[in-house]
């Protein structure tokens, strides 16, 4: 299996403080990849690794198989949309066309000019006075329009409102159907990240709690309520993620690939929702005591 | 020609919810054998979600036999669901009903009938497995 991004114990640090530490991660070509976690949990330093905009104090980090930023045609490769889809607001969207085709030698002019035209943009408008949405779709043609064979975007969606999201996610959405692609964002908004993403990253303080396809992770996971338990009095092929008791009452959240069968328990499907909040409130070993941590009250 | 819901907080996965929607398509007679499934890029741009979900759940139904991909044309349903006996279908609806009503009458309310249901269920289905 090839991978779009494989990081080998990655760090990197500003000043004394690690901002990413020992990541080892390995996310698989041709998906499209939601990475997901708490505030500092390293996302936004590792796509800035990965792109090649930061280097690495220690570890390394491939992507599609090669070094990051290494010579123009891996440049050419790798379209990046960073945090708040910034453009530069007093260049006009004409210009920040003619800016992409003068930087990418791959640029795809005729399918910028469609973009733009489809999107209802004004060419002569200045990029500053454009709407959240509009700027987003401006800072996405500009990473298509280079024919990118990787697509990596940090929080792209996070300002936007409700219908502005939809219709950028349909626009890359699109992309993904027309064009063999694969993409990285990285959201705090899970119900987005469950339709666009076939595969889910966790990350919390620099490691991965899970990965996987999002369909086999939602269909191995169940939430069990029932009458008070241990936990080791679960079955053994049951690893729990999460669990709370009452004086008569438990509810785990486990991991299994076998049907649970037990008819002591009310069993429920889990959302996306509930397992990233449930892999991102679990205690990670090694971790510093300084970071702030999620706590599920029971 | 159907078109795909989604419900977000199911905890049903999205190709999932594609595949059952179909099934639930075909048991109501909505859509029948010649009938063309949306094609992906239909389904994206009116769901925005990620095409390989929607060519996932479609190669789901064709394993199952319900649909056939023509290259070039769309995805076709070429089968009916494995039918069950109608008869047998509407005997049981009948049996249940009349539980159903006498446990009304013995003062059981709609999510008592419902937990006794899910646990006859999978007690059911738990001999089966073991």
């Amino acid at each position: 299996m090839s991978f779009v991004v494989q990081a080998d114990r990655l760090g990197r640090k500003y000043g004394r403080r690690w901002a990413l530490r020992d990541c080892t991660l390995a996310i698989p070509e041709g998906k499209v990849v939601g990475l997901v976690g708490p505030n500092g949990a390293g996302k936004t330093t590792l796509l800035h690794l990965a792109v090649g905009l930061l280097a690495p104090t220690s570890g390394s980090v491939t992507v599609l198989g090669a070094s990051p930023a290494d010579g123009a045609a891996q440049l050419g490769r790798v379209g990046f949309v960073a945090q708040d889809t910034p453009v530069y607001p007093r260049l006009s969207v004409a210009q920040h066309l003619r800016m992409g085709e003068y930087l990418n030698p791959g640029w795809d002019r005729q399918l910028a000019r469609s973009r733009v035209e489809q999107l209802g943009l004004d060419l002569r408008q200045r990029a500053g006075t454009l709407s959240g949405g509009q700027r987003a779709q401006l800072a996405l043609t500009l990473a298509i329009a280079k024919r990118p064979s990787c697509l990596i975007l940090d929080e792209p969606v996070a300002s936007l409102d409700p219908l502005a999201r939809r219709e950028f996610l349909r626009s890359l959405m699109e992309i993904v159907a027309t064009d063999e692609i694969s993409v990285v964002l990285s959201s705090h908004l899970i119900a987005d990240l469950e339709r666009v993403c076939d595969y889910l990253v966790v990350l919390v303080a620099s490691r991965v709690q899970i990965a996987g396809e999002v369909s086999d992770l939602l269909s191995s996971h169940y939430r069990l309520c029932g009458p008070r338990r241990d936990a080791r009095g679960l079955p053994a092929s049951q690893r729990v993620i999460e669990e709370s008791h009452t004086d008569k009452q438990s509810t785990f959240l486990v991991r299994t690939s076998d049907p649970v069968l037990d008819p002591a328990w009310a069993i429920r499907p889990v959302t996306l929702d509930d397992l990233v909040i449930a892999y991102m409130s679990r205690e990670v070993p090694g971790e510093r005591p300084d970071r702030p941590r999620l706590k599920v009250m029971s | 020609m159907i078109e795909f819901q989604l419900d977000s907080g199911s905890g049903v996965a999205t190709y999932l919810q594609l595949v059952q929607q179909v099934h639930q398509a075909l048991r109501l007679g909505m859509l029948e054998p010649g009938d063309r499934l949306p094609t992906a890029q239909q389904v994206v741009a009116q769901l925005a979600i990620n095409p390989n979900t929607v060519l996932k759940a479609y190669r789901d139904l064709e394993r199952a036999g319900l649909v056939r991909a023509r290259p070039g044309q769309g995805t076709f349903i070429v089968a009916a669901l494995p039918g069950t006996d109608p008869a047998a279908q509407s005997q049981f609806l009948g049996s249940m009903t009349d539980w159903l009503r006498s446990a009304r009458a013995a003062g059981l309310g709609p999510d008592d009938i419902e937990a006794i249901y899910r646990t006859a269920f999978r007690n059911c289905f738990a001999e089966g497995a073991a």
